[in-house]
Parts: structure tokens; C-alpha cells; sequence
């Protein structure tokens, strides 16, 4: 995409999410509803604190130790029975699923919620195949039968109201019954849902938490449909990015509470599924296989750099769009990319280039709201800063983004050196200002002048400069 | 394809490409709960009904009495259970002809599949709870196999009051976790399944029980 391609679409994009009323209500409800429930629980704001200090210090320790402890995540998982396999790209890791799928035969895989399976746009690629992925999440069921992408990362349907959904289901499903109430289309999502885990053949997942020192995959939900897909089918395919590792099983009860209590304002969720094993000699159910993909796709490369580093800290909670003055408005489908909001807006034009995505960088007000309901503190603000900086920096770049310098041109590079000569050479500010503070009224309303104004009232420039009254006030220029 | 992958991933780990440095700041103490045997039993319970549980606390000689009223005139078509547990010889001895009939968990998977999906209820036993967030503790076994918990509408749960710890990070502790290796399997499980994928409409009953009832014997 070029630049100006991809400016364009999110702006429209933008326009049309701000004038779709029924998308707004939906969010507005959603959105004040989910940080109510966070706040509630966790009210304590000082006992947080210090939790949220614990959270920021193991997922940084974890980081610190990265490499060491992917190893040893790998030797006590296969020491255990867990097969894993490593995956640079979103293709490799495609086709490492497809391998096994294809070895057993699989027509059909039963999907878990992962946002790792989205990013590689797993089920799209499956379908090619002519394998069907089907999603058992109400949420992620839900838009998959509209033919959707999540809108967001924990309540992916949240876009949508239960009138929607009831059409929706009415004219997907066949025989469902048209109806608004909400138990009840659960109850037809149930029963759909039923027959397909048991015959499942895959089961694939992915993953919340892996602990290093015992090789355990933790898996977060509510619904049963995550211990149904990693229990039920003979197969199970686990999919995490490289930096869900954390190194003790001890490190896992306060990620745990961080991460339902900023996600939904729950104590814990219904299940907390921890694996540890494909079936041992003896047991009666459970997979026979259990496998772990483990996926880099541009995360190494964020990991190089300690500033950027910090982006790797995410528990993937959601808080941060609940919260932002610009998700909560637009939704996630207008970033136009797999992770919306301001956890988006600083990994995805790492992963995917600033040349692909840059302009979600500029999705930020800078009011710091992600930052302050962050569980693990990541610095946002300071994220955002950055990559608005590398999109403008060409050649060598400070810290190395990829298509870095996109928005570069040398219009802008000439203004920007022409104002530093201005501020710097006494007279020419002298002149300049004299001359502004006469005809600035009648500039013309032009090029980035005139974008400027689209929006705003431009400010009248004062008849004298500060240093003239300064001067007229009889303060020296040295003093 | 993979060995090389993972040769290159975990190099570019190791070139930290930069100058920087990413430091790790002290994990403040955080005093857990410390709540006395009852306040445990008071606050799990209470928990454990907010997400729709429904939780009895009996005497270990009365609950077996508990549970058949409770499953007599229920019309189910069964309870699955480990037959090779003290719970399980325990069920058998004081079963009667009124009461749901008693099917053990006893072939792999793979041959009773179908009766899996279509009973309508299990009992399990568990290994301890939580008092700070309201949830059982449960490591399924050979004798008491994954899905037991899982495909029944109805899922059984009995639990030692003496199991119920403070918090998630001291039960890992005091029943060494570590030590004695990780299961195949371990769940946390605070109620019946539940869903507010729709308008954040709570709504109870989705891929995993509809129901938990919980048997806390004192």
C-alpha cells in the first residue's frame, strides 16, 4: 500500500465508523459497561498499584531473559510430550498446521480463541486448502458466520447489538428460529456448536500464558469451548506469539488476576486451563498429540531494541481500547488491521512495516488513558512518540522500524530547515516576524495551511513580537 | 524449514540491535489474604454463587444424604463418575434404584464418546480451592479422566473445606506444585460456563456445564 493509499483508506474508514449510529450506540454500551467492571474491582487503587507493579516487573524479567527461556520453555515441553515447532513468518507457521492437520487426515479444525491464529490469517489460508476452520467462541462464531473480522481482542463481536446477531443467526443457521433473546441464541450457538467438537479432529489454540520451568500452556475463558477444543479432538495445535513466555509458575496468579480483572472486571474467568501433557499412559481422554507453534513474524526485530521492547510486555487484556477515546468511538474494523486500538497502533506498524500501517500511529490523542489502565505499564505514549518520529526518518534510522522514513519528503525536510534557520539567525527572526505580524492575516490558505484549517480556526498573529515588547519594556537581549 | 527457523529467531534475540537498556523494576510485596477456616469457606461460597454456582456446605456424614435428595426427581439419565476413587466406592456403596444410575468413566475416549456428549451429569472430586477469587481447584486423573467436568449439563464437584486456601500463588505453594511435577491437565474453574458475547449480556450455559453444584464437607 502506498502512503498515501493507506492515509486515505483509514480515513475513510474513519468517516464512515463516526457516522454509523448503530456501531456508536453499540460501543458506547459496550465500551462504559466493560470499564465500569474493571473499575469496580479493582477500586483499591493503591493495592492495583503495587499489582500492577508485580505484573510490569515479571512480563519485563521474562523479557530480559527471553531467549533463555524460549529454550527452556521448548526442553521442559517436549521433555513432556509436547511437540514445538518454530515459525519465523505467518506462512511458515500456516504451513506447520497444515502439516499436521494433513497428516491425520483433518477435514475440519475446531478453533479456540486466538488472536495469534488471526494474525496469520489461519482460517483464510485453511479454506484454500479446503480444510474448514470453524470458530467456537460465541464472539468469534458470531462474525464468522457474517463472513467478519474481531473488532476487538476479548469481545470480538462487540460491534454488533443482539438484533443483528438474531437476523443474523436466522438466516445463517438453518432451522434457527428468528428470536432477540439473548439466552436463547446462545442456546443455538450451543447445540450448533455440540455435535462439532464431538467429532472434532483438530483442535487448535492459542495461548494466554507458557511457563518456562514447566513447560505448561495457560489457557483463559469462560465459555468451555477453549477446554473443549484443547480436551476433546485426538489432536492439539497451540499457537502463541514468542513473548507470552514468563519464567515461573509463581509468575502466573498475579498475570492471571491482571488479566481478567482489566479485561472484564472479573476475579478469574470460569476456566483457567493449564496443559501440561498430550495423554499420559493410562489416562482416558485428552489429546494424543499436543503441539506449540511458536511464532515470530516480526517480534524478534521489536525485541532488538530495549525501547521498543516494551511492546512485547502485552497480555493482550483489552484494556487499552476499552478505554481510548478513539477506539471507543470507531470500533476496531476502521484500524483496518488484525489488532485494533492503541495496543494496535504500537504493534502493528512493527510487525507489518510503519510503510504498511504507520498511520495507526497517529490514531492517539496522546491523553495517555492506554498507559494508565495498562496492567503491565507499557509506556504508549513514549511508543507512539517514536514511531511517529522513524516514520519520518530516512536512512538510518535511530531505532531501526521497519519502513521507517515512509512519510519522508523533502518539502518537509526543507520547511523544517528553514524554521531552524529562522529561530537561529537573530535577524531573519527580526524580519521575518515583522513582516508576519503585518501580512500574516492574508496568507494564503494553502497545502498543509489549508489542511490545518479544515478543522481549526487559525490563530491572528500578534502585531509585535515577544522580543520587540521585550525590547520596548527595556529589557536587554542578554538578560 | 523449522530448525533453521528456530536458529534464526533465537539469533536475532540474542543481537540486541541498539545501545539501551531494558531494566526490570522490583516486584513490590504483595500480602495475600490470610482468612481464618471459616472466612475462607464464607468467602468461596459467596464467590463461587455470584457466578451462579450453587454451593452446599455439609458435614462430610451428611452429604452423601444431600446430594441424592438433590438428584432424586431430576429425571437425569445418569452420573458419571471415577470408579476407582474413595468418592466413587463411596457413591456405589450408598447408591439407590430412585436415583440417576451411576456410569463409570472407565474406556478411553475413543469408545464412549457419544456417551460422553449425551449424559447428563458428572461428579468429580477436586483438589483444593480458592478462597480470593472463588475457584476449584480440579486435576483430572486416570480414575477421574478431563472431560468428566466438561461435556455433562451438569457438573458435581466435592470438596474438603480443609483444601480451601487463601489464594491461587499459596495453594501452588503449600501443595507443591512444582515438586511433585505438573499434571497433564490442571483447571481452575469458578462456575458454569458462561458467555457475554452478546451486548455483554451475561448468560449462563454455553460449551461446558450449565450448572455447577458444589459440595464444601466440613
Amino acid at each position: 500500500m502506498t502512503k498515501t493509499a493507506d492515509v486515505l483508506a483509514f480515513e475513510r474508514n474513519v468517516t464512515k465508523a463516526l457516522d454509523d449510529g448503530q456501531l456508536r450506540r453499540n460501543l458506547r454500551s459496550a465500551m462504559t459497561t466493560l470499564s465500569q467492571r474493571r473499575r469496580a474491582l479493582f477500586a483499591d487503587v493503591e493495592a492495583f498499584e503495587k499489582l500492577r507493579t508485580q505484573g510490569q516487573s515479571i512480563r519485563r524479567r521474562a523479557l530480559s531473559r527471553l531467549p533463555e527461556l524460549l529454550e527452556q520453555l521448548e526442553a521442559r515441553c517436549t521433555a513432556n510430550g509436547i511437540q514445538v515447532h518454530w515459525a519465523e513468518t505467518t506462512a511458515e507457521a500456516n504451513a506447520i498446521c497444515l502439516d499436521i492437520i494433513r497428516r491425520h487426515g483433518a477435514q475440519r479444525v475446531i478453533k479456540g480463541k486466538s488472536m495469534v491464529s488471526e494474525e496469520m490469517h489461519l482460517n483464510h489460508f485453511l479454506e484454500e486448502q479446503g480444510i474448514e476452520a470453524l470458530e467456537t467462541d460465541l464472539g468469534e462464531y458470531i462474525i464468522q458466520l457474517d463472513g467478519e473480522t474481531p473488532s476487538h481482542i476479548i469481545v470480538p463481536a462487540i460491534h454488533k447489538n443482539k438484533d443483528q446477531i438474531a437476523h443474523l443467526f436466522h438466516d445463517r443457521i438453518p432451522d434457527a428460529p428468528y428470536t432477540e433473546v439473548v439466552e436463547e441464541l446462545n442456546a443455538i450457538a450451543r447445540q450448533e456448536l455440540r455435535e462439532k467438537f464431538r467429532a472434532g479432529e483438530v483442535g487448535v489454540s492459542g495461548v494466554n500464558f507458557a511457563v518456562a520451568e514447566t513447560g505448561t500452556l495457560c489457557l483463559v475463558e469462560n465459555e468451555g469451548n477453549g477446554r473443549m477444543c484443547t480436551t476433546a479432538p485426538p489432536v492439539h495445535i497451540a499457537l502463541m506469539g514468542l513473548e507470552k513466555v514468563v519464567e515461573k509458575l509463581q509468575d502466573v496468579p498475579p498475570l492471571l488476576r491482571l488479566l481478567t480483572g482489566s479485561a472484564t472486571g472479573q476475579p478469574i474467568t470460569t476456566y483457567f486451563n493449564m496443559i501440561t501433557a498430550p495423554r499420559r499412559p493410562g489416562e482416558l481422554d485428552g489429546p494424543r498429540e499436543v503441539h506449540l507453534v511458536i511464532l515470530d513474524n516480526g517480534r524478534s526485530s521489536i525485541y532488538g531494541d530495549p525501547e521498543r521492547r516494551a511492546t512485547l510486555q502485552c497480555i493482550r487484556c483489552g484494556a487499552c481500547l476499552n478505554h481510548c477515546p478513539i477506539y471507543t468511538r470507531l470500533g476496531g474494523h476502521a484500524y483496518g488491521h488484525v489488532y485494533p486500538g492503541p495496543i494496535g497502533s504500537i504493534l502493528t506498524p512493527q510487525l507489518e512495516g510503519l510503510d504498511e500501517a504507520g498511520v495507526m500511529a497517529s490514531a492517539s490523542t496522546f491523553c495517555g488513558a492506554c498507559e494508565e489502565v495498562c496492567p503491565v505499564k507499557i509506556p504508549f505514549t513514549e511508543i507512539l512518540r517514536m514511531l511517529r518520529n522513524e516514520a519520518y526518518a530516512r536512512g538510518e534510522s535511530e531505532h531501526d522500524v521497519k519502513g521507517h522514513g515512509y512519510r519522508y519528503t523533502t518539502v518537509e525536510a526543507l520547511s523544517w530547515k528553514s524554521w531552524a534557520l529562522y529561530n537561529t539567525s537573530p535577524g531573519l527572526a527580526r524580519i521575518g516576524s515583522q513582516i508576519l505580524g503585518k501580512l500574516g492575516q492574508h496568507l494564503p490558505m494553502i497545502g498543509p495551511l489549508k489542511e490545518w484549517t479544515r478543522t481549526r480556526i487559525p490563530p491572528p498573529f500578534a502585531p509585535k513580537s515577544l522580543h520587540q515588547l521585550a525590547q520596548e519594556r527595556g529589557l536587554d537581549d542578554d538578560r | 524449514m523449522t530448525a533453521n527457523a528456530r536458529a534464526n529467531i533465537l539469533s536475532r534475540l540474542r543481537a540486541t540491535t541498539t545501545q539501551g537498556s531494558f531494566a526490570v523494576p522490583d516486584a513490590p510485596v504483595i500480602a495475600g489474604l490470610a482468612l481464618s477456616l471459616e472466612e475462607r469457606i464464607d468467602r468461596l461460597r459467596r464467590m463461587l454463587e455470584t457466578m451462579h454456582a450453587e454451593v452446599q456446605v455439609v458435614s462430610s456424614s451428611a452429604w452423601l444424604g444431600a446430594l441424592k435428595a438433590r438428584l432424586r426427581a431430576r429425571g437425569l439419565n445418569g452420573l458419571l463418575y471415577g470408579a476407582e476413587t474413595p468418592l466413587g466406592a463411596a457413591l456405589e456403596a450408598a447408591w439407590e434404584d430412585d436415583l440417576p444410575p451411576l456410569v463409570p468413566y472407565s474406556e478411553s475416549v475413543e469408545q464412549c464418546r457419544e456417551q460422553l456428549f449425551h449424559i447428563d451429569a458428572g461428579i468429580t472430586t477436586t483438589r483444593g480451592a480458592i478462597a480470593e477469587n472463588g475457584a476449584l481447584i480440579l486435576w483430572p486423573s486416570a480414575a477421574e479422566p478431563r472431560l468428566m467436568s466438561l461435556t455433562p449439563g451438569l457438573h458435581i464437584a466435592v470438596l474438603e473445606a480443609g483444601m480451601i486456601f487463601n489464594t491461587f500463588a499459596e495453594a501452588i505453594d503449600q501443595q507443591a506444585w512444582l515438586q511433585e511435577g505438573m499434571p497433564t491437565n490442571a483447571l481452575l474453574i469458578s462456575g458454569p460456563s458462561k458467555t457475554a458475547d452478546i451486548e455483554l449480556t451475561l448468560t449462563f450455559g454455553v460449551h461446558g456445564p450449565k450448572e455447577l453444584v458444589v459440595f464444601i464437607l466440613t
